[in-house]
């Protein structure tokens, strides 16, 4: 089984992939897998009533609003990097976090590279197949570069004008508390 | 002027140690130049005909006097003790090793400079009106709305390998300084009929290979979800952008393929889905950026100065100085002044570290310490005592800086070229140094009054020719360098793309063929009017009979 790295709670860890992408002209195994949107279209129910989890792969031109009605019931979304200069799965990664809310995996597959790992991180995704051999430990030395961002994405993480605002509010506080 | 507070000097530094790593690894030979390459691109690094290239970012062409003071100590630490202002209002070193580059990088933000974003398929640094915040013209600062681009753009997660480069511009003034329709984003403060300000929204302008003047999809978009509507924008660019063809991957062919309306309309359809609260930047936000922006301490004065009035009587070089480099200010008493990066003879946009010092200087005793820097390379004092202009012009004059001649037929604008750039199939240096000579009298100068010559070495346009009153366009014809001529573009708020002369010139006939065509206006102007308005009114055939008919 081919290793990933995930990034659960805060924290990178290596973990065995338990989702095997299935081709379209193969059979499915048992147990948990990832197929194409066009098989998971035709397929997907029949697939999933076997007992098993059923995730989706998306190509770079295929739009994750397809998926939208089946999200509550998909484990996966593994979104395609054919290339690390195409940055369309990082606008289809927000959508599923922000827009439709979804709470499932988002995995980056493909051309995925460690340094790539902050905007991926930023944009939602949770799972990495690395195609350069990145440890998780270097995945979270990328990701833990910058002490600062500048805008909020699908991540967590407040933005600078957030943090001058708070930073504003403590001092108004603290003076406040010297007039007392 | 804006500061750098401790988020955004964190910010920076955490850049350049990231960077450091990544070039550190390079030379250990952990990496390929084929690995390397994206990342040094994304540090405005690229690999030149003779060494690396630093394309230094001066955000919305702002320059305090300690950035340019820090932009001298770099050219002569880590350079040949010069720089290159380009037509996107940054600095390019042509002269870096890859080994100092780390270094030159941590120096820059020292002083709160870098090279982010100089590069590759993100959002590249706003133009804005260089008059900004001395101008009477504009309705609102266009920095504090640069700058909220810029926080916002800065390593944006999900805009950072788009389908190509991307470009905004910001005016507030109708006349249009920016060039703002050949951006990806052009955007126009205004004031909607209920006094509200807004922006104009243009998109998919742009030069290169196919040439394409901005169209509007929104006329009045509140300025306070400024930052939304970009986000939605660049969504639906970076979503259906061409991926399959990097001649056809910037926005402009994605608006011209779809047709500005359906483009508008998915636009639409985006941001009315995008959470503004979430984007946009919050009053207090915005309020601290502007005051940044607040107006310096200017002094009460008179109208007229006694001392430049008597002065200039003296003093016909300083007469024709504030004629043709001086504008109005919008505070009574003071005037803006262009400073010439083109003195014939040397390279457009080109600055030697003694001038920047100077520069820093003048800037500092004479105009609150603000320079700019216009998308034509030439800088600006914004800010100076019509009492000051003597000195001040003495001063540029004695490191040949007082060349009179903004907006006249040798402050042309001219890319690089063969001798830099590995892109480029002619050089466009020396064409701009030929024509410059052949016009250096300053009477004939001033005579022929207002024309844009500029000057490209290849198909991708950074001199901007298809928007020159003459444009100029290097082409190669079997390993011979050949010059095809374009009449009447525009970058302004008339802007238009240029139309084609006729067959390309050898190199030796440029400057003559524009003699030819200064003469047709001549012969043909009527009163009042600029090369662009003779050319307008009179078509192409005139100009076209004098270049071609003498010669065959």
């Amino acid at each position: 089984m081919s290793q990933l790295i995930e990034l659960r709670a805060g924290r990178f860890t290596e973990a065995a992939d338990r989702f095997p992408f299935v081709a379209d002209d193969e059979a499915a195994p048992a147990g948990d897998i990832i197929v194409s949107l066009a098989r998971y279209q035709a397929e997907g129910e029949a697939l999933a009533s076997d007992g098993r989890r059923v995730g989706v792969l998306v190509q770079s031109h295929e739009a994750v609003e397809d998926l939208a009605y089946d999200l509550p019931c998909i484990p996966v979304v593994a979104l395609s990097f054919p290339k690390f200069r195409d940055g369309r799965a990082y606008s289809s990664a927000r959508v599923l976090r922000e827009r439709f809310g979804f709470t499932g995996e988002v995995r980056a597959v493909g051309d995925v590279l460690r340094e790539q790992a902050l905007p991926m991180v930023r944009c939602g995704f949770d799972a990495f197949a690395p195609a350069d051999g990145s440890s998780a430990e270097a995945w979270a030395a990328v990701v833990g570069r910058y002490r600062h961002v500048y805008q909020r994405a699908a991540d967590a993480r407040r933005p600078a004008f957030e943090e001058r605002a708070a930073g504003a509010r403590v001092l108004a506080t603290a003076e406040a508390g010297h007039g007392l | 002027m804006y500061q750098y507070d401790a988020i955004d000097k964190a910010f920076l530094d955490d850049r350049v140690s990231e960077f450091r790593t990544q070039v550190q690894r390079r030379l250990a030979g952990e990496m390929t130049e084929d690995q390397f390459k994206p990342l040094r691109l994304m540090n405005g690094l690229y690999l030149q005909l003779h060494a690396y290239m630093l394309r230094v970012a001066v955000p919305y062409g702002t320059l305090s006097s300690a950035k340019m003071r820090r932009l001298a100590h770099v050219a002569r630490t880590y350079d040949k003790g010069y720089g290159h202002f380009t037509t996107r209002t940054n600095m390019q070193f042509h002269w870096i090793k890859l080994r100092e580059a780390p270094d030159a990088i941590a120096s820059l933000a020292e002083d709160g400079l870098h090279s982010m974003q100089t590069s590759g398929n993100c959002i590249r640094n706003t133009t804005a009106d260089p008059r900004a915040g001395a101008t009477a013209e504009e309705v609102d600062d266009p920095r504090v709305w640069a700058e909220a681009i810029r926080q916002w753009s800065t390593l944006h997660p999900e805009f950072t390998y788009l389908p190509r480069k991307f470009k905004i511009a910001i005016t507030a003034a109708a006349k249009d300084r920016t060039a703002a329709k050949t951006h990806d984003i052009g955007l126009s403060l205004r004031r909607g009929r209920d006094g509200s300000l807004g922006f104009e929204v243009m998109v998919g302008g742009g030069l290169g290979r196919t040439p394409y003047i901005g169209q509007t999809i929104r006329e009045h978009l509140p300025v306070g979800r400024l930052l939304s509507y970009l986000e939605a924008i660049l969504r639906v660019y970076n979503r259906h952008g061409r991926r399959d063809n990097n001649n056809k991957a910037r926005i402009k062919i994605l608006v011209a393929q779809l047709g500005t309306e359906e483009f508008a309309r998915q636009v639409e359809a985006e941001f009315a889905l995008i959470d503004g609260s979430k984007v946009d930047l919050p009053d207090e936000e915005l309020a601290r950026i502007r005051g940044f922006f607040a107006p310096p301490a200017f002094a009460t004065l008179p109208a007229v100065s006694k001392v430049f009035e008597e002065a200039k009587a003296r003093d016909p070089a300083l007469a024709r100085f504030a004629r043709q480099n001086t504008h109005a200010h919008k505070v009574r008493g003071y005037v803006i002044v262009d400073v010439s990066l083109k003195a014939p003879g040397e390279t457009p946009g080109d600055i030697s570290a003694e001038q920047m010092d100077v520069m820093a200087d003048l800037a500092d005793r004479y105009s609150f310490g603000e320079i700019r820097v216009t998308h034509e390379q030439n800088l600006v004092l914004p800010h100076v005592k019509l009492d000051d202009l003597p000195a001040v012009h003495a001063a540029l004059a004695a490191v040949g800086l007082a060349t009179p001649n903004i907006n006249l037929i040798s402050d042309i604008i001219a890319c690089p070229g063969l001798d830099y750039c590995s892109l480029a199939n002619a050089r466009a240096i020396p064409i701009a140094q030929d024509i410059a000579r052949k016009f250096a009298d300053p009477d004939k100068a001033e005579q022929i009054g207002e024309l844009k010559i500029k000057i490209s070495g290849c198909i991708n346009a950074c001199g901007h020719h298809h928007v020159g009153h003459i444009g100029i366009l290097g082409v190669d014809k079997k390993g011979e360098e050949f010059y095809q001529l374009t009449l009447g573009g525009s970058g302004a708020e008339d802007a238009e793309v240029g139309k084609i002369l006729g067959p390309a010139l050898p190199a030796g006939r440029v400057a003559e063929a524009v003699d030819q065509l200064v003469e047709v206006y001549l012969r043909e102007r009527k009163d009042g009017e600029r090369f662009l308005d003779t050319y307008r009114r009179a078509g192409l055939e005139p100009f076209k009979e004098a270049v071609y008919v003498a010669a065959y």
